[in-house]
């Protein structure tokens, strides 16, 4: 969602906003797994982003620009100090070795919906927000780079491991499903 | 083993990523190749059913008004200076105002603390066995029945051609702090008159009138002595009993 700088300088806060605020609020409750804390972190979000909205860039990325935000109001948060532990990589590996995979398209056809939910809550941030970022808000990797203030390449191999880790959950929950029945 | 190659652009395909020779050169080799293709299908089913999983919380109405509220009619993009000079006084006045509202919301909150405990006095005094500690019509002898027992005096109106009979008064108190509850009966109704001395948890509130708990209450503060009228009858006659007192104050 690239705004042109004339529709910018036309357009007023509340305008180029509230259109993104049902995205902005799931991505909140995702990332803090607790309604009345995603309530306040959207609400903050908003408030940040006025106060700040003069100093946003022309025609740069406005919808990058408020999950930024977001972000770091969420990391900067008691939960999100908690829950951002350091994944080792950030090494540039853009295209890692790729595993002898068979095709699991079973694995993914059987996983419910609520499987795949359960399995974006068990993983850790840095995964679970890249993932929605891609899949959920459809983001391009440039978006992605921008939103998380990470290289282009670092999105990639960062995606990579999360759909690893993602396929992985999936996988064992599949397995204890089966052993159950 | 040339599959390898392909492989590693998956993922982008599957994401849009590729540019369009290299995202064309991808599908025909797909076509062709049926263990890549079930490959490609697996990465844009997980991304698929990513993208339904993730679509899970709603906000509430409520929220949305609520941050609707606080951004809309806000300055344009263009106006940045402009609410850059207004922002200090704006934040001045939004600092006083959130001031005042709480130090209102405070002493609001006091008064109707202050209020239900008298209503409740009230109502205490006369469920009990014995309503009044001194029992006259008297008001020269209700009045010296104090002395000594509370560490103010205080004036009772003559009630002669009124509607209002004295029944009697106690010793009351209010948080921690003595006063004198004087009965008063006026067409087989009770109002209880509560005088303390302006200090303490009903000192400084605001002169008036209250409704806590359906009664009427009329307070004033005269001669260093806080007033309070309670009771269940109309405002008239909380009015009129007011009236007497202050005069006789």
């Amino acid at each position: 969602m690239k705004v042109p700088e004339k529709s910018v300088r036309d357009a007023t806060f509340e305008d180029l906003a509230m259109p993104l605020f049902d995205q902005l609020y799931n991505f909140a409750r995702w990332l803090t797994q607790d309604t009345a804390e995603a309530e306040d972190l959207t609400q903050e979000t908003y408030a940040k982003a006025l106060r700040g909205f003069s100093s946003f860039q022309m025609g740069t990325n406005f919808r990058a620009w408020m999950y930024r935000i977001l972000r770091n109001t969420f990391l900067t948060s008691r939960t999100g100090l908690r829950a951002t532990v350091a994944i080792d990589e950030e090494t540039d590996q853009a295209l890692l070795p790729v595993e002898s995979t068979t095709p699991e398209s079973s694995l993914i056809e059987q996983a419910s919906r609520e499987m795949v939910q359960q399995a974006l809550t068990d993983l850790p941030v840095p995964f679970r927000e890249i993932l929605l970022l891609c899949e959920v808000e459809e983001m391009s990797y440039q978006e992605i780079a921008e939103t998380l203030g990470i290289p282009i390449g670092t999105v990639m191999s960062r995606l990579y491991r999360a759909r690893k880790a993602l396929r992985d959950l999936l996988r064992k929950k599949n397995d204890g499903v089966r052993h159950a029945v | 083993m040339q599959c390898e190659q392909w492989r590693d652009q998956l993922d982008r395909y599957a994401d849009g990523e590729l540019d369009p020779a290299q995202a064309n050169a991808l599908s025909a080799h797909l076509r062709g190749c049926a263990a890549c293709a079930a490959d490609a299908l697996e990465r844009v089913q997980l991304k698929r059913s990513v993208q339904m999983a993730g679509k899970r919380y709603t906000a509430s109405a409520e929220l949305r008004k609520r941050i609707t509220n606080t951004v809309a009619a806000k300055p344009r993009r263009g106006a940045g200076w402009y609410w850059k000079i207004l922002a200090v006084p704006a934040l001045a006045v939004l600092v006083l105002s959130v001031a005042v509202n709480l130090y209102v919301g405070h002493e609001d909150a006091r008064r109707q603390r202050v209020y239900s405990e008298l209503a409740d006095l009230h109502v205490a005094a006369l469920a009990g066995s014995t309503p009044v500690d001194v029992v006259s019509t008297d008001r020269h002898t209700v009045k010296p029945w104090f002395q000594g027992k509370i560490p103010f005096t205080f004036n009772l109106p003559e009630l002669q051609g009124s509607e209002f009979t004295l029944l009697g008064g106690r010793v009351t108190y209010l948080a921690q702090t003595p006063g004198a509850q004087l009965i008063y009966q006026v067409r087989k109704h009770e109002i209880s008159v509560f005088i303390f001395q302006d200090r303490g948890e009903g000192a400084g509130l605001p002169e008036g009138f209250g409704h806590p708990q359906s009664f009427n209450v009329q307070t004033w503060t005269q001669n260093g002595l806080r007033y309070f009228v309670v009771g269940d009858v109309g405002a008239e006659d909380i009015r009129a009993l007011s009236k007497l007192l202050r005069d006789a104050g």
